[in-house]
């Protein structure tokens, strides 16, 4: 099939960026949408121009680098999927795409399609994790019994890929998903409980500081999730922000 | 406000808690209205109760007040801050592929409400505290029904009412199940609660709708 | 005697780590305030090493390519991770696990390193369940296992396919803890160009700021590899597109041993190549050799027929079926190691058996399992006459509770459903057993320069078993590497901090920006990927899952010739001061094209077949395993390290003997 591709190109985070126009012919249904992009890089590249720049790594879904933003939906039209896993075949010979960067004012461009989500990593770095030294002198790993439903429930929520489709689905670009799910899979875990209250508290402000929106439960993150990480998650941090708040 | 209540949950949980009130004013609200269209004493003799009631005066009308000025101006705070967190807007932007229309557009369905309460305010409580307060009225129990059917005379404005009703219908069908998920109430009881929300939110609107028509044509 | 000391504690196996551990030196909690170290990806390995360094007190500095230590390609791997917990009751050990990684590994890893890996293998799982990893579990909330090919017992903990990225996560968050503490610095979206010696030492690294282009230099008492394996030498493999042989290489040219490097793993289980354009192979976990059945067609013509479209694989009959590896391997069957079923997917589709279009597949069938599972469940849950349809309803639950997530990926991939169709599977470039040469301290042969995880050589001889991987890179990044580092920095606590504006980092910094220069100032004839291709499929065609002589001196020349080309034509856009992904992709390609010759030198030495490498002159030439690899103990009992000396092809061998006091050396059968 024949597409035209709206991409945005951005020089580097201070430059001014817009979307430019770009034809690419011959693009097989088996292709990944990354493929595709490769296959017009490998053009731009043989006429001597930049190619278009974009995260990605793993492209088996996992790693949550890839990050696009198409035809106005992050990772595009297919659920449950990442661009990586996104195949050409959900596009139609002669159709436009639009290709964006994932937009918030926390995750600004780094070039072309390429964002920075450090604002991420410094969420986690706030809270996302249980303070137990790794020396490996831990008690037997059987010694502490899980409920199963609870130790499904914290790995379904741990399966986020960090990948920010949240934010950049989500009309006020809030963070709200990602720090949710790092907040329940240990909020459900009894090894998190013991720090359960300042975890809360310290992610939460930093997901604040960092200049994402506020989440007015739209609900669009999570049908944009490629992981499919549940809204319950969202309740689940409100209430363990509550009642650590009214903790002190 | 918004200096008072600084993380972006606890601003989510009063905006769904300053929501939850306002959803029972409008449903007491409701069922005195509905009076009007079967039963005239009724109405009047609930509405002369409210109307000198001194608790309901003095401490409910200010919390009111306070709640709904609260609510939208919190409204405010929030979609400024929103729009804030993504500077640079999508060249194309499907948000109709992921969430609905009532949830991406609470700020307008709020603005038609708040506008529409300006004419109300102009229509019965202006008038109402320059009879109490002003002009220091005799009070005279019977004369809320007349009232009340003087305002819906004009097919126009009974219009605008019906528009207005509709657009609060919109911003409850999100806004009150939607106030479940930010005070974390979301389990399998919420399921039903939601429910229940959803057919509040088209209900309650609707019985309105049916009071202003049925005014109107009393008329 | 070699130049090559292993540095293996005295005394009887079980022992060595403990009295090891007690008698190497210590660095006390003051003086590790004053030693920095560096370490180089931030994997399970790299993550897990520079959190517990970072929490024994030293400063640590950390440096990924990625935008996140999180996206580690360690995220990648589903299955799950091994460990001797006995949590089953079925006969497990510390013994057995030792055992079956070395027979795994088809004799050819050290024996004193595997049993230090079995021996810390408990403490693995129990660390990652107090750091929250949300292991799967059993109704009585106790954890669960599976197996894994290539042994007896259940001793697979798994995080349902997804245990790479909770592992991951799990060293990430540990790591997010010492960053909030500040004892680790995280430099992402950084690759390490160079490695910095100084008086011998590695002292420190030449980094590239891949957002502003710019070169770094940063210092450290001590400089820890944990950059993973090469298999992207074969541009197709189930690696991350990123994942790169750099900083081991640019340490193999400043005086590391290179080891074992034609040890590669070829996965059995992974989503068939569809076209050209193909950028990665996908894998699909091993464990569903546990439930899926593999099989091609009986006669050719039904191959046939299938290729070409006329014939769907439901419509054979079990009679019509040839399911090879139950065939040839009873007592294993469909979970003989990976080497093996492998190379019998590839015998079969070398002999026109292939099912898919381009005939390099063969397929993976649950049909058999959806059936016995649905039958159970319809017992158990008390259903007397439960109809077909019923079973193969329960059934299917059943297997999407275990596999849903792969069978899912792979419906997106293929666009076939799996539950209704058998899978097509193909054998992939997946792991690389080789790497940096180390000794028992996971010290490569620079001072001060250590190898951990898939970067080193270390543990998993010829052939890694299933579910090890995770283990090994956990095992040397929190249990090993932050202990025997101690021992090497005691002699560092007076140094004081190392100086950045010496001549060493000098000449490092000037050879690195020359390097970027010349890649920069190719003629500009065809891009890197146009060369990576090329190499890929050299390697694949000559130095992939079946080797010979004449292949591999072929392979070498050619290689050598695509390096020369590649260095006068390759075109590379854009500017060298800036964010380059093109200029990132040549740099990485230079050293395969340089490693790619190395492999093909060092299978070319070993005639012989051992684990994932398989000489077509070294095999049985009769009796029962006849055809089956043979290996040749008499005169390939070693290990391969390889010195620098320029040209990959003046390599200079030097052999370790392998010492086997407590394994007798066997051929390994799994029929």
């Amino acid at each position: 099939m024949n597409l035209t591709l709206k991409i945005w190109r951005q020089k580097d985070a201070t430059s001014k960026g817009a979307i430019v126009d770009y034809q690419v012919k011959g693009i097989e249904g088996d292709m990944s949408f990354l493929e595709m992009l490769d296959v017009l890089n490998e053009q731009l590249i043989t006429k001597g121009e930049e190619p278009v720049v974009f995260d990605h790594d793993c492209r088996e879904g996992i790693c949550g680098a890839c990050s696009l933003q198409i035809n106005g939906e992050p990772h595009g039209p297919d659920r449950l999927v990442t661009t990586c896993q996104l195949h050409m075949r959900k596009f139609n010979d002669g159709d436009t795409i639009y290709i964006e960067p994932f937009r918030a004012k926390a995750f600004p461009v780094v070039k072309d399609l390429m964002i920075d989500r450090s604002a991420f990593d410094r969420i986690q770095h706030a809270g996302g994790y249980i303070s137990v030294n790794t020396s490996g002198n831990t008690i037997d790993a059987n010694a502490i019994p899980v409920n199963k439903d609870d130790a499904d429930e914290s790995f379904e929520a741990a399966t986020c890929i960090g990948c920010g489709a949240c934010v950049a689905a989500c009309k006020n670009a809030s963070a709200m998903l990602f720090t949710s799910a790092k907040v329940s899979q240990f909020a459900l875990l009894p090894q998190g409980q013991v720090e359960a209250t300042d975890r809360v508290l310290a992610m939460v402000n930093q997901m604040d500081e960092e200049g994402f929106g506020n989440c007015t439960n739209t609900g669009a993150c999570e049908i944009e999730c490629p992981k499919g990480i549940s809204l319950e998650n969202i309740a689940r941090m409100n209430r363990e922000y509550l009642s650590a708040s009214l903790k002190g | 406000m918004g200096g008072l209540i600084k993380s972006s949950i606890a601003r989510k949980v009063a905006m769904a808690l300053s929501g939850l009130f306002l959803v029972f004013f409008l449903l007491q609200h409701f069922t005195i209205n509905f009076t009007s269209i079967f039963s005239e004493d009724t109405f009047n003799e609930l509405s002369h109760f409210m109307g000198t009631n001194p608790l309901v005066q003095f401490v409910l009308q200010p919390v009111l007040i306070f709640g709904v000025v609260f609510h939208f101006v919190m409204g405010f705070i929030l979609e400024i801050k929103n729009r804030n967190a993504r500077a640079v807007k999508y060249a194309k932007y499907n948000g109709g592929a992921n969430a609905s229309w009532m949830s991406r557009n609470m700020i307008y369905s709020g603005l038609v409400v708040l506008a529409f309460l300006g004419l109300h305010f102009y229509d019965f409580w202006v008038p109402e505290m320059v009879h109490k307060y002003v002009d220091f009225a005799p009070e005279d129990p019977t004369r809320y029904y007349t009232e009340l059917l003087h305002r819906f005379e004009s097919p126009v404005r009974t219009g605008v009412y019906i528009l207005s009703f509709v657009f609060l219908a919109l911003h409850l069908w999100h806004g009150f199940a939607s106030s479940f998920q930010s005070v974390g109430f979301n389990n399998k009881y919420s399921v039903g609660a939601t429910k229940f929300a959803k057919a509040f939110s088209i209900v309650i609107p609707l019985g309105f709708i049916i009071v202003a028509i049925a005014l109107h044509f009393t008329h | 005697m070699s130049i090559l000391d292993s540095k293996i504690p005295e005394g009887p196996l079980a022992d060595k780590w403990t009295k090891h551990k007690n008698t190497i030196n210590l660095v006390n909690p003051a003086n590790k305030r004053n030693i920095d170290v560096i370490v180089v990806g931030t994997g399970l390995a790299g993550g897990s090493a520079a959190a517990t360094l970072a929490e024994l007190g030293y400063n640590v500095k950390t440096f990924c390519y990625q935008d996140s230590p999180r996206r580690a390609h360690s995220i990648a791997a589903q299955g799950g991770i091994n460990a001797a917990k006995n949590y089953q009751g079925d006969g497990d050990s510390n013994y057995r696990l030792f055992y079956d990684t070395v027979k795994g590994g088809d004799y050819r890893s050290r024996e004193a390193n595997v049993y230090r890996l079995a021996e810390v293998s408990g403490n693995i799982i129990d660390q990652c369940v107090a750091q929250g990893v949300p292991f799967a579990r059993e109704y009585g909330g106790l954890l669960d296992n599976r197996s894994f090919g290539g042994v007896l017992v259940s001793r697979t903990f798994y995080a349902k396919g997804q245990t790479g990225q909770q592992l991951l996560l799990g060293a990430y968050s540990a790591m997010n803890r010492q960053i909030n503490r500040g004892k680790i610095q995280a430099f992402n979206r950084h690759e390490m160009l160079d490695l910095v010696k100084i008086d011998g030492k590695a002292r420190g690294i030449i980094a590239r700021d891949l957002v502003t282009g710019e070169i770094e230099r940063h210092s450290a008492h001590a400089v820890v590899l944990a950059t993973g394996g090469y298999g992207n030498v074969f541009f197709l493999s189930t690696n991350a597109m990123g994942s790169n042989v750099m900083a081991a290489w640019r340490a193999h040219r400043r005086g590391a041993f290179f080891a074992n490097p034609c040890y590669t793993q070829i996965h059995p289980t992974c989503i068939p190549v569809s076209g050209d354009h193909q950028s990665k192979l996908t894998l699909m976990s091993e464990s569903l050799r546990n439930d899926g059945r593999i099989w091609v067609p009986k006669r050719v013509e039904d191959a046939e027929a299938i290729r070409a479209g006329k014939l769907k694989p439901t419509q054979l009959s079990e009679e019509e079926r040839d399911y090879y590896l139950e065939r040839r391997y009873p007592a294993f069957g469909n979970l003989v190691p990976r080497d093996v079923a492998s190379r019998a997917a590839k015998e079969r589709c070398d002999a026109g058996f292939g099912v898919n279009k381009t005939g390099e597949a063969v397929y993976l069938d649950f049909a058999a399992a959806i059936q016995r599972y649905g039958k159970e469940k319809a017992l158990t849950s008390g259903m007397h006459n439960p109809t077909a349809d019923q079973i193969r309803e329960l059934g299917e639950k059943v297997i999407e509770d275990k596999y849903g997530n792969l069978f899912q990926m792979y419906e997106k991939i293929v666009d076939e459903n799996p539950y209704k169709t058998p899978m097509m599977i193909y054998p992939a470039v997946h792991y690389t057993m080789g790497g940096l040469w180390v000794d028992y301290n996971l010290q490569t042969t620079v001072p001060g320069c250590y190898a951990a995880g898939e970067a080193n050589f270390s543990d998993h001889g010829a052939n890694r078993l299933g579910a090890s991987a995770l283990m090994q890179g956990l095992a040397d990044g929190y249990f090993v590497l932050p202990y025997t580092i101690g021992d090497y920095l005691s002699h560092d606590i007076r140094t004081g901090k190392i100086p950045t504006d010496t001549p060493e980092f000098d000449q490092a910094e000037k050879d690195v920006k020359d390097r970027i220069e010349k890649l920069m100032s190719g003629s500009g004839e065809h891009s890197v990927d146009y060369y990576h291709k090329k190499l890929g499929k050299i390697m694949w065609n000559k130095c992939g899952m079946s080797r010979n002589e004449k292949g591999l001196k072929e392979a070498i020349g050619e290689i050598a010739a695509l390096r020369e080309d590649f260095w006068k034509n390759v075109k590379v856009p854009g500017e060298a001061n800036s964010m380059n992904p093109e200029l990132e992709k040549a740099g990485r390609v230079a050293d395969f094209l340089e490693l790619g010759e190395l492999f093909a030198k060092d299978a070319l030495d070993r005639n012989e077949s051992c684990g994932g490498h398989f000489r077509e002159e070294s095999v049985e030439q009769d009796g029962e395993q006849k055809g089956e690899a043979l290996r040749d103990d008499k005169n390939f009992k070693y290990v391969s390290a390889w010195e620098y000396k320029g040209e990959p092809k003046d390599a200079k061998l030097h052999k370790e003997d392998l010492v086997f006091e407590n394994i007798e050396l066997k051929t390994r059968s799994y029929k």
